[in-house]
């Protein structure tokens, strides 16, 4: 399994997954690559656990296959598939010593025991835990607890590493530093990560690709970048940092730019390849970041509310009578007040091929 | 998290806020020692009683309102009593076998319980709950009118398919307390480890299961050591245990014997319980 | 999180696991159970057996005022008891809730262990203390606060201490699970709210703790209800509850049908209360909220 083979690390086909009355699982589809770090990112209740667990065999599919390297799982148990869960609350055995733990899931493939403790101590070392072995779960903080879940993990070398939301019970600090941890630790391993958060910031920040989540469905795959930059929908768009939403009616078309009418008071420039009919109501996104200030621009706005956030200012203005925009501005100015204050009007400028159209 | 009740104190955080607590007044604490010695002479009522048997197992006068001189006679006589020796043998023979049959059969329904949902589970609920507030009384007339219509011999047996009959309840209880605790997410952890579902269960479950299971192993023993409504009812001649021998020793008129032997058996159980609550506690650590 | 079985394999280790005791219940309670109801309408032989004949007679008889007597007074003596246990224990608890984390569980273990010795023991050992010459008789002649001794065993009132002693503790535990569990931040927020110490007992601790307080008067009033040990060996014969009324009917009075129905009512009667006090302790906490 080298990287950059690019064979399929796992295929979801038409997956479904019912629950009763409620669909969980809508009928998705989805291929992951060997080697690659891939989040299902979406809110509580997206279906992005369930997901999970239908790749686990926790969850048998109510419809839909499940590859792993192109061999179907069909109903086979968790116990006879070769991939490997961290859990959200560890689930670490608590009458075991963190030895037994990682060692565990060996014992139950009838590994010789010599492999076992060699392994068992390599596992612990690349986690930073070797000296704790003998000690139990219950013994250790949250963050350590989390590291042997891990290990317990990997140390079995799956194919498919599964993780939901290891580092949801973890302090701010503690999970920006497990998270480039995590991201090292799979590019040294190699093994494909698949990764369930609701944090869209971890996602971006971890991920190769991401796949947005909402209600069951799969909104959108790609890149870190190309979420961001390119949201397909409004709930992606939404979901995925900031945006501003400005609302209105095509006004004009001219290639692969068109005027946006909001509210009969401003025309937006934005950039749009679907086809589009004049009078067509359309959602223009820009991110906030996108927006400059100046004394002169596309349009003009007047400054509502100035937030101080210590690296950015953010800027809320009026452009229309209903429609607010949020700008950030970075605070490159040493002094610490923003450039523009509370009534002034201002200039907004933007290139027009940030500035994206949305249909649905 | 609920942190516990105190009222003029607060413990848990030690010296540094108890010094922040403005001291109480002085009816306050003057209501505090009478509390106080009320909680003492509680006490004491619970213990007086026992204490006394105790005491009088070594009077050696015969009444029980005087004190006339220390004495182990009455225990020297209680190794010679034939009757009381054949009834402890009894006792422990029905002791022992109810609490094993009863602590299997209990913990396996509690692992199923707890474990899956079914059609029938409060029905089931309510079955396992019957028999631990029905009266002593109901339970035993029902057992023995049940015996003599099948025409079952009154003997050790039936005591014992009676005290089966009502341990597998208080067992059941105790076991499903502690399965309830453990977390479901275990088992599958292990499953994801490659066990499959017997060797989950036996390696993970269980262990954490084990506690639950000896605590209420200890419950079902003391209570069947003590037992006297059900016994009685259901035993035949030949088949008496000890509480129902010391019965009928304490109807026919108190001999210090009663004393030796009671206050044997107050010992035995009092050994039995905290060993049962610790394990019960030893459990809770995780 | 508890599942459906899914698999065969699952199906049968449901059953597997759940039939030795389903049998055991099934065979040697419900079935008994059956059998003692049936009895009850059934009419009594003339050397003591069983006559097939359906009959409401034994019902009737109960209706008797001697009999009624003897149920209402089993009622009063086991009011009686659980509210004395309610009083003494409840304030036992709160004081055992409000010790030191560290020695509260030796406190609780030390209130257990008498708890779990034979019930019979404890119990006669109240002879000695309540008798004609008994212990406290003997102390109070003695101080000189009484001139002639008390009579107190053989009574009701023997009954009543009986009872408390055996059961006090059932009331006691559940309280101080209750009080235990209390949130004090509650208590904080009532301090805070203007309220001073009785009132916060009376208005936050008190609504509560009232579940523990429903389940140890359950816990207190059942057993004393049906109690047999206790006026067998406290109340003499004088003292007869429905306890000793049954026992009598499967021992000298040899009328088994009689005794299947005094204890069918008996078991109606704990339920039906058992169901009431329930549903009347929801009303008052729902009409609160």
């Amino acid at each position: 399994m080298s990287p950059g083979n690019n064979s399929d690390a796992i295929k979801l086909v038409n997956l479904t997954k019912h629950f009763g009355e409620v669909v969980a699982v809508n009928s998705i589809n989805l291929t992951i690559e060997d080697g690659e770090f891939f989040s299902l990112l979406g809110p509580s209740g997206c279906g992005k656990t369930t997901t999970l667990r239908l790749i686990a065999g926790l969850e048998i599919a109510t419809a839909g296959e499940v590859y792993l390297h192109n061999r179907p799982l069909g109903q086979t148990p968790p116990f006879k598939r070769p991939v490997n869960t961290v859990f959200q609350n560890y689930a670490l055995f608590p009458h075991l010593t963190v030895e037994r733990n990682v060692a565990f899931g060996m014992e139950m493939q009838g590994v010789e025991k010599q492999e076992i403790k060699t392994r068992v101590a390599e596992a612990l070392d690349m986690v930073q835990l070797g000296e704790m072995g003998k000690r139990k779960p219950k013994q250790l903080s949250g963050g350590q607890q989390q590291r042997i879940a891990l290990a317990r993990a990997l140390v079995n070398r799956p194919e498919v590493l599964l993780l939901d939301e290891p580092l949801g019970a973890l302090d701010l600090k503690l999970r920006k530093a497990m998270q480039l941890e995590l991201k090292q630790l799979q590019e040294e391993v190699g093994i494909t990560f698949i990764y369930v958060t609701h944090d869209q910031e971890e996602a971006l920040t971890m991920s190769d690709r991401i796949a947005v989540m909402n209600y069951g469905d799969v909104l959108q795959v790609g890149s870190p970048g190309e979420i961001y930059e390119h949201p397909k929908t409004r709930f992606v768009a939404d979901f995925i940092g900031e945006t501003n939403f400005l609302n209105g009616l095509v006004a004009e078309i001219e290639g692969n730019q068109i005027l946006v009418n909001i509210d009969d008071q401003v025309l937006i420039k934005a950039q749009c390849t679907a086809p589009v009919t004049p009078g067509q109501p359309v959602s223009v996104v820009i991110r906030p970041e996108k927006l400059q200030l100046g004394s002169e621009g596309l349009i003009d706005g007047i400054v509502k509310e100035t937030i101080y956030i210590g690296t950015d200012t953010r800027y809320i203005l009026q452009i229309t009578d209903s429609t607010l925009v949020t700008v950030r501005e970075q605070n490159i100015n040493p002094d610490y007040v923003g450039v523009f204050h509370v009534g002034d009007r201002v200039g907004l400028n933007w290139n027009p091929a940030q500035a994206l159209v949305l249909t649905e | 998290m609920a942190t516990p009740l105190t009222d003029h104190t607060i413990y848990q955080k030690g010296a540094q806020v108890y010094q922040n607590q403005p001291k109480p007044g002085l009816w306050a604490r003057i209501a505090q020692v009478f509390f106080s010695l009320y909680a003492l002479s509680f006490y004491f009522f619970l213990y007086a009683p026992i204490v006394l048997v105790v005491i009088f197992s070594f009077n050696v006068s015969r009444f029980p309102n005087n004190w006339a001189g220390f004495t182990l006679d009455w225990y020297v006589k209680l190794f010679g009593d034939y009757a009381i020796g054949f009834a402890l043998k009894n006792t422990l023979i029905v002791s022992i076998s109810s609490t094993i049959i009863s602590t299997i059969f209990g913990t396996m329904i509690s692992v199923g319980i707890e474990r899956y949902r079914f059609r029938g589970k409060a029905p089931l609920d309510a079955l396992l709950f019957l028999p631990i507030i029905i009266p002593d009384i109901a339970m035993a007339i029902m057992l023995l009118a049940f015996f003599v219509l099948v025409k079952m011999e009154l003997g050790l047996s039936t005591i014992i398919i009676s005290h089966v009959a009502f341990n597998i309840a208080f067992v059941a209880v105790i076991v499903r307390a502690r399965m309830a605790s453990i977390d479901p997410g275990l088992e599958e952890a292990a499953s994801d480890l490659y066990a499959n579902e017997w060797r989950a269960f036996w390696r993970v479950t269980f262990p954490l299961l084990l506690p639950g299971i000896l605590a209420g192993a200890l419950f079902a023993f003391t209570l069947s050591l003590d037992d006297y409504v059900i016994t009685f009812f259901t035993s035949g001649p030949g088949s008496t245990t000890l509480p129902v021998r010391i019965y009928s020793m304490v109807k026919r008129g108190i001999t210090p014997e009663i004393n030796a032997v009671s206050s044997l058996l107050l010992l035995a159980s009092m050994f039995l319980v905290p060993l049962s609550l610790w394990l019960q506690r030893k459990g809770d650590d995780t | 999180m508890a599942t459906e079985p899914k698999t065969r394999r699952e199906h049968l280790t449901l059953g597997v696991l759940l039939s030795p005791s389903l049998f055991w219940l099934i065979v040697f309670f419900t079935i008994p159970l059956l059998v003692i109801l049936i009895y009850s309408f059934l009419d009594r032989g003339t050397y003591g057996g069983i006559v097939w004949n359906f009959q409401l007679d034994n019902y009737i008889r109960f209706a008797d005022p001697l009999y009624i007597g003897i149920f209402w007074r089993s009622i009063v003596i086991a009011l009686i008891a659980t509210l004395i246990c309610l009083l003494m224990g409840y304030p036992m608890a709160y004081w055992m809730a409000t010790r030191s984390p560290k020695i509260r569980n030796t406190l609780l273990l030390l209130m257990m262990l008498p708890f779990w010795t034979n019930f019979v023991i404890r119990t006669y050992a109240w002879r000695f203390i309540i008798a004609r010459e008994g212990i406290l008789n003997n102390t109070l002649l003695g101080i000189g606060l009484i001139s002639e001794p008390l009579k107190l065993l053989f009574t009701d009132n023997a009954v009543i201490l009986g009872l408390v002693y055996g059961w006090v503790v059932a009331m006691v535990l559940p309280c101080y699970a209750s009080l235990v569990g209390l949130d004090q931040s509650l208590l904080e927020a009532a301090q805070d709210l203007y309220a001073n110490r009785i009132r916060t007992f009376l208005r936050v601790t008190l609504p509560l703790t009232l579940p523990g307080i429903v389940s140890g008067s359950i816990l207190v009033f059942v057993p004393s209800f049906g109690a047999f040990v206790t006026p067998d060996l406290l109340g003499g014969g004088k003292a007869d509850m429905i306890g000793n009324l049954i026992q009598q009917q499967f021992g000298s009075a040899s009328d088994w049908p009689f005794g299947a129905a005094i204890s069918t009512i008996l078991m109606v009667a704990m339920l039906a209360g058992t169901l009431i006090y329930f549903r009347s302790l929801r009303n008052e906490t729902e009409q609160e909220s």
